[in-house]
């Protein structure tokens, strides 16, 4: 009985809750006991608070027995630690916020909250959101659930692993070049990095501005639909936040795929991908070709530059966003030092891990003077490059199945659609060879 | 082009990061190994292309010049490293 919850989709879930067949303290305490017992292996999560998550629990009750019926009332999650949540520990994976207690919620977490669902814990990811192994942690690595010896990929591995893990149903997670979609392959689940400007950046920890969206993890497509469909919305306290009629992303689900057209990147399947990898490919494709969809070879040519222009604009705006953290006003403060600007360099030298620093100091160099015109706009150039490619590409495929392998198996590299900015999925066709 | 320890120490004092010479060398080689990286962009033809910023090329929102946030200096400050009456605290800066 445990066992079918545990697996439950959100469906079920809100059927059994709304039936009473099951309490949402019940529900949370379910996976509560599940996430003490298996995390201290797994190091899925940074901060848990039995406490105030069985008073959301006890809320979401209350507001059920109150008469309420919103869809995913009462149900668990778990969150990426870098979204502000209101009175727990949002440490980014990082030192430099190891004692910050977030004084507001996020916009995605304030939603989520009006939806009814429970916070478990904040889950353990890359520092700053910067690396795709969860190795670059403050708060050590994270373990893939299939294969302890693994990396569960990054940097929203806390998020994957607890998911597949069964520790939570479904959770949040965030993607800048391939940080929801990767570790979403490589734990066996299903993620969406979705249109930019869908998903308020309010309270969401900025890593590249430009690049940064949150999204759902979850087992499912259509968990991922549901989940997608409490966190997107307008918020006027993001100015690239986009205004436009609220979406039911689940509306497509049903739709036979006879007629459409899956774009099959040739770029995408060079050298070094490996048999395994290309078998599992296959093998969707087939399945894809028997329910009637037609696969279409199309063309990225500038592909290839993706993530060398990557890793000039995420680095850029990297650098900018992280000058906040300067030990003044929230954070970590170096105990000893001379001078302010003495106190800035101790701080940001004992605040960040490796990882952080050389990215920082890649971006301040690449917007220093005299260099911004060479790296940053011609990358921002680069970019609008690398979008026609996908525009064109569109022109023979639909929009939303362009397939392609997310990682290749070890050591990981997620490198596809990086600087691109258009919608992306990762489903587990493709990652079976990377958790088994 | 590549970086020498005397500019990987220019870039880390206006990052206003600390690095130690003994981190020094290995910073050096590891920003020249992304700096290769970056460095195939320059080869690309980019005449004529725009800029893109944004992902939707959208504009920007206007609003009344209205206060929208509540007083909340309180909250913000009991996390503050040093405060004092309302104030942060930093070391002193003009003798």
């Amino acid at each position: 009985m445990t066992r079918a919850y545990i697996e439950s989709s959100l469906k079920d879930l809100a059927a059994a809750l709304a039936t009473k067949t099951i309490s949402s303290v019940e529900l949370t305490t379910l996976f509560l006991d599940r996430i003490e017992r298996l995390n201290p292996v797994l190091n899925a999560f940074i901060t848990l608070d039995r406490e105030q998550t069985l008073a959301m629990a006890r809320a979401a009750d209350a507001r059920r027995a109150a008469g309420e019926t919103a869809p995913l009332l009462g149900i668990p999650l778990a969150h990426k630690d870098i979204y502000c949540t209101l009175g727990w520990l949002t440490t980014c994976g990082s030192k430099m916020l190891s004692n910050f207690v977030s004084p507001y919620d996020a916009h995605v977490v304030e939603q989520l909250k009006r939806a009814g669902m429970v916070t478990l814990g904040k889950c353990n990811m890359d520092e700053f959101a910067m690396g795709s192994s969860n190795e670059s942690s403050y708060y050590g690595p994270v373990k893939n659930p299939w294969d302890i010896r693994r990396i569960p990929g990054g940097s929203s591995g806390g998020s994957a692993a607890a998911v597949a893990a069964r520790l939570a149903p479904v959770a949040t997670g965030t993607d800048t070049g391939g940080s929801i979609r990767q570790p979403a392959a490589m734990c066996g689940l299903t993620g969406i990095k979705p249109t930019y400007g869908i998903v308020s950046r309010c309270g969401m920890i900025a890593f590249a501005s430009s690049l940064d969206q949150g999204g759902p993890m979850a087992k499912s497509a259509q968990d991922c639909a549901l989940l997608l469909n409490a966190m997107a919305g307008f918020d006027s306290r993001d100015s690239t936040s986009l205004d436009r009629p609220a979406e039911d992303y689940t509306r497509d689900l049903a739709q036979p795929l006879a007629g459409l057209r899956i774009g099959l990147p040739k770029e995408f399947f060079a050298a070094g991908m490996s048999d395994d990898v290309r078998a599992a490919i296959d093998a969707a494709l087939a399945e894809y070709r028997k329910l009637g969809a037609k696969v279409v070879d199309i063309s990225l040519p500038n592909s290839g530059l993706s993530v060398p222009a990557y890793y000039v604009i995420a680095p850029a705006e990297a650098s900018s966003n992280l000058s906040r953290f300067d030990g003044v006003r929230y954070g970590y403060r170096a105990p000893d030092y001379n001078d302010l600007a003495d106190m800035y360099c101790k701080t940001r030298a004992q605040g960040f891990g490796a990882e952080v620093k050389r990215r920082i100091l890649i971006g301040t160099y690449v917007l220093s003077h005299g260099y911004y015109d060479a790296y940053y706009l011609q990358a921002q150039k680069i970019r609008r490059l690398i979008a026609d490619d996908f525009r064109e590409a569109f022109q023979h495929c639909d929009v939303s199945r362009c397939i392609c392998p997310t990682s290749t198996p070890f050591p990981p590299a997620s490198q596809a659609c990086r600087a691109c900015p258009f919608p992306a999925a990762s489903a587990p066709a493709t990652c079976r060879s990377a958790c088994n | 082009m590549s970086l020498n320890l005397e500019q990987v120490g220019r870039i880390a004092r206006l990052a206003h990061i600390e690095i130690s010479p003994a981190e020094a060398a290995l910073t050096r080689d590891r920003l020249n190994d992304i700096l290769g990286l970056i460095e195939q962009l320059q080869a690309v033809d980019t005449t004529g292309i725009e800029p893109m910023a944004h992902a939707v090329d959208a504009s920007q929102r206007l609003r009344e010049d209205r206060p929208t946030e509540t007083d909340r200096r309180s909250a913000f400050q009991a996390i503050a490293p040093e405060t004092e009456d309302g104030l942060y605290l930093v070391p002193r800066v003009i003798e």
